[in-house]
């Protein structure tokens, strides 16, 4: 019964019950909306570092993380069984092996330093962002290809074209200064220009025969399930791998780590900012509906209804008010989300974002957990201010608030 | 407005001081925070702006057209002491450093990289740059003549390199000659920035001019200074280089896009925050109001019949929530001024920040920005919101009958 009441109480003063609730659907709206934006900047700045080779975890020779030489090789795959064994397992949706080197790049116009990869070509395909790139020429066919990958910017900067021929020089082994003449086969280009300038690739067996190294890589690349829940992943990546030093792209890249820490902080901040700002509003009006009521609260309590009862009454009152503002404000976001979810095009204030690591659509991001947090944050909290009027409520002296005309 | 309209807005205001006190307190609460959110935007971003400028760019830099798009040895500065001696005196400053840049393989006894030198005159490098205090062994370059070489901490490190040890340029002069030379590192700097710290080599100016056949050339003349003087500068040294050909004044927005764009990308999300926050205290304003006027339906039948016309009841009701606005806006605006002065003079940390001030090249402590600018808009905005969010219950008002409104409770 006392639902009841409540639900009528509810709705005498239709139109204030109504600012409220679309105050409180708002106020969901805006900290469901602006965490999908934050969450889907940040997610893509973790898939373009992944895809930027990183991977989800990677492998390296002790030592090479220091000093990125040819000096630091893996041992060849077939060397250590077990890491190959977890290599085919099902665990891992893909992985590569690189040599990973720095070198110079000289066309007739300049010169450069780049980082010279040494891919696998088919195996590279899905792991990293290469294949997908390539604008003009083709990607590379085999790990003999002897035809470079190079950036569009990097291209430009060397003033020279597809097919044309660069000079690479790095070191051998044995420090040896080394060179050779390659032809452009490719030209890629990706949203952000760093990684175009940063690397140029080849067939592994090619950049072999260039460094005159035996048959190690530098490093192995894999991507997992899925990155947020990659700890027994590394753990047995590591124990198949003893003998090498294993990271994952958190590590490699403390940076994106720290901003997922900070953007949770965050989150939280803001939801509870909003709530803040929605709090005033509610408090107000559950303390308008108290006050306009509080002859009809005496003369309940009068009759014999318990104090208890009262406060039970406005705090049910507040719960409607809240579940339905909160429902009307998630299918409101889920709506209006829905027709974005293949990004936004945000290219006018996107080139400042590119060396945030970001490219220029935008792909709103929904999580689970934030939008559960902004439901109990608004719910939990809006009962905890709800409280103080309802307990004023339930407060009143029956005489005196009969006996009262106003307040 | 009469004084009796704004004698009974006042009243009314008060009638529920509870009620009204609440509704201030939202605006306050918004008013507040969005004072302190802007003023420590603003102050983030002029820090980021400083930190990055001081590091290499400075605030502008005189350049031969086209060689910041496609930095070409041959594309240089004529006698360019003689230009910055020029600049020094045109704006009487002494932070203005010529540099000239060239690209060599650079090799220790183990490894060889190819790296970009910088050659810089290590007197005026000091009063631009970050980097002459940031050395972490061993010391800065000691006179713009002398034989020696400083490096960046990660450079160092893949060259297999200490303070003390040797090591050879090997690259092309300006003309196409071979420029070569065997230089001892005298200290490593660190700052931070893991891009300078991978790929700078600096050496004296006058070393550099030998080895890379230069003359007297240099591809940049550096301005350091400060910030808020910048349009000054701009003017001078504009009509200074005006009548020498080719040269270009490039102010840091050109030598930095990203910086600025990352500013205005940020700028642009924040703003999305507090629009939200403004219409949700813009609803907590039209209920107070429509409430405010639903329960006076009966009175306002009264004055209706006594022949105050609606017009002037719709002015009564603006001003009362005129009124509160404004007094939110100005108890807002002198909270939120006071908080973040303190917070300008304390510096705010947030935790995780390091890795992305370091990422940045920020200091790990922020210093709010109280000015005109950071008090002024958030405030002025949820005034006007308020304001405007009274027009529902004023648009109400108007089609009122004296008689039905008389019947209402």
């Amino acid at each position: 019964m006392i639902s009841r009441i409540a639900w009528r109480n509810l709705w005498r003063n239709r139109r204030r019950s109504i600012i409220m609730l679309s105050a409180i659907s708002l106020g969901i709206w805006g900290m469901i909306w602006m965490t999908a934006l934050m969450r889907g900047m940040v997610d893509q700045m973790i898939d373009s570092s992944i895809e930027t080779l990183s991977g989800h975890i990677q492998i390296h020779a002790p030592g090479y993380m220091d000093d990125p030489s040819i000096e630091y090789l893996l041992p060849p795959l077939n060397k250590s069984p077990a890491l190959q064994k977890l290599l085919a397992s099902d665990e891992v949706v893909a992985w590569s092996e690189r040599i990973r080197v720095p070198a110079v790049i000289r066309s007739e116009r300049d010169v450069y330093a780049v980082t010279l990869v040494g891919i696998d070509p088919a195996r590279e395909r899905g792991l990293s962002f290469i294949a997908e790139s390539i604008t003009q020429g083709s990607y590379l066919s085999s790990v003999n290809d002897n035809r470079l990958l190079l950036g569009k910017k990097l291209v430009e900067r060397l003033e020279t074209r597809l097919n044309r021929r660069v000079v690479l020089m790095s070191q051998d082994p044995d420090n040896n200064i080394t060179e050779r003449g390659f032809r452009i086969g490719g030209i890629f280009e990706t949203s952000l220009q760093a990684t175009e300038t940063a690397y140029v690739f080849a067939g592994i067996e090619t950049v072999r025969e260039l460094l005159k190294s035996g048959p190690g890589v530098s490093e192995i690349s894999l991507l997992g399930q899925d990155y947020r829940n990659l700890d027994s992943l590394l753990e047995k990546t590591r124990s198949a791998a003893s003998y090498a030093d294993v990271q994952t792209w958190l590590q490699l890249d403390p940076y994106l780590g720290s901003l997922l820490g900070v953007m949770d902080g965050f989150v939280l901040i803001w939801f509870i900012v909003i709530f803040l700002a929605l709090s005033f509003g509610l408090v107000n009006t559950l303390m308008m509906a108290v006050f306009e009521r509080t002859r009809e609260i005496g003369l309940i309590q009068a009759l014999g209804m318990k104090p208890s009862y009262i406060l039970l009454m406005i705090l049910i009152e507040s719960i409607a008010m809240l579940l339905i503002g909160l429902t009307a404000g998630n299918v409101l976001s889920w709506l209006t989300i829905l027709p974005l979810k293949n990004g936004i095009d945000v290219s006018a204030v996107a080139s400042g974002l590119e060396w945030a690591g970001m490219s220029s659509t935008l792909v709103p991001a929904v999580k689970t957990y934030d939008v559960v947090l902004a439901n109990a944050v608004v719910l939990v909290l809006g009962l905890l201010a709800s409280l103080f009027p309802a307990w004023r409520a339930s407060r009143k002296v029956p005489i005196e608030a009969i006996t009262r005309v106003w307040q | 407005m009469t004084s009796t309209t704004y004698t009974l807005a006042w009243r009314n205001i008060w009638r529920h001081p509870r009620r009204t006190l609440l509704t201030i307190s939202a605006m306050v609460f918004a008013d507040v925070l969005l004072v302190f959110m802007l003023g420590l935007q603003l102050g983030q971003y002029r820090m980021m702006i400083d930190n990055s400028l001081a590091l290499v760019s400075g605030q502008m830099q005189v350049q031969v057209a086209g060689y910041l798009d496609d930095p070409q040895m041959y594309r240089s500065i004529p006698e360019a002491d003689q230009l910055a001696v020029q600049i020094r005196k045109t704006i009487d400053l002494e932070a203005v450093s010529p540099r000239a840049y060239g690209f060599a393989l650079v090799s220790s006894e183990k490894r060889t990289l190819g790296v970009q030198i910088s050659g810089v005159e290590p007197y005026y490098e000091q009063l631009i740059s970050t980097i002459p205090g940031l050395i972490s062994s061993g010391r800065y370059l000691s006179s713009a003549s002398a034989n020696e070489a400083v490096i960046g901490s990660t450079l160092a490190r893949n060259l297999k390199l200490a303070a003390g040890d040797e090591l050879t340029l090997l690259g092309s002069g300006r003309d196409g000659s071979m420029a070569a030379a065997v230089l001892p590192v005298v200290g490593i700097f660190n700052t931070g920035n893991r891009d300078i710290d991978r790929q700078i080599i600096a050496i004296p100016l006058n070393s550099f001019r030998q080895i890379f056949s230069m003359g007297n050339d240099a591809h940049s003349i550096i301005i350091g200074g400060q910030r808020d003087r910048e349009e000054q500068y701009k003017k001078a040294i504009s009509t200074l280089i005006k009548d020498r050909d080719k040269l270009v004044l490039l102010d840091w927005e050109t030598l930095l896009p990203g910086l600025k764009q990352v500013i205005e990308a940020d700028f642009f999300s924040a703003w999305f925050m507090y629009a939200v926050l403004i219409i949700l205290v813009a609803f907590s304003m039209l209920n107070t109001i429509l409430m405010s006027v639903l329960e006076r339906t009966h009175e306002f039948g009264i004055l209706l019949a006594l022949g105050v016309r609606h017009s002037k009841l719709g002015r009564i009701i603006l001003t009362e929530s005129t009124l509160l606005a404004l007094t939110g806006m100005v108890i807002g605006i002198v909270a939120g001024s006071l908080l973040t002065f303190y917070f300008s003079k304390t510096g705010i940390s947030y935790p995780g920040m390091e890795e992305m001030s370091a990422r940045f090249n920020l200091p790990p402590l922020i210093l709010p920005e109280v000015s005109l600018r950071t008090v002024i808009p958030g405030p002025l905005a949820v005034f006007l919101a308020s304001v405007l969010s009274s027009l529902y219950p004023i648009w109400h008002m108007r089609k009122l009958n004296p008689v039905q409104a008389m019947q209402a409770a």
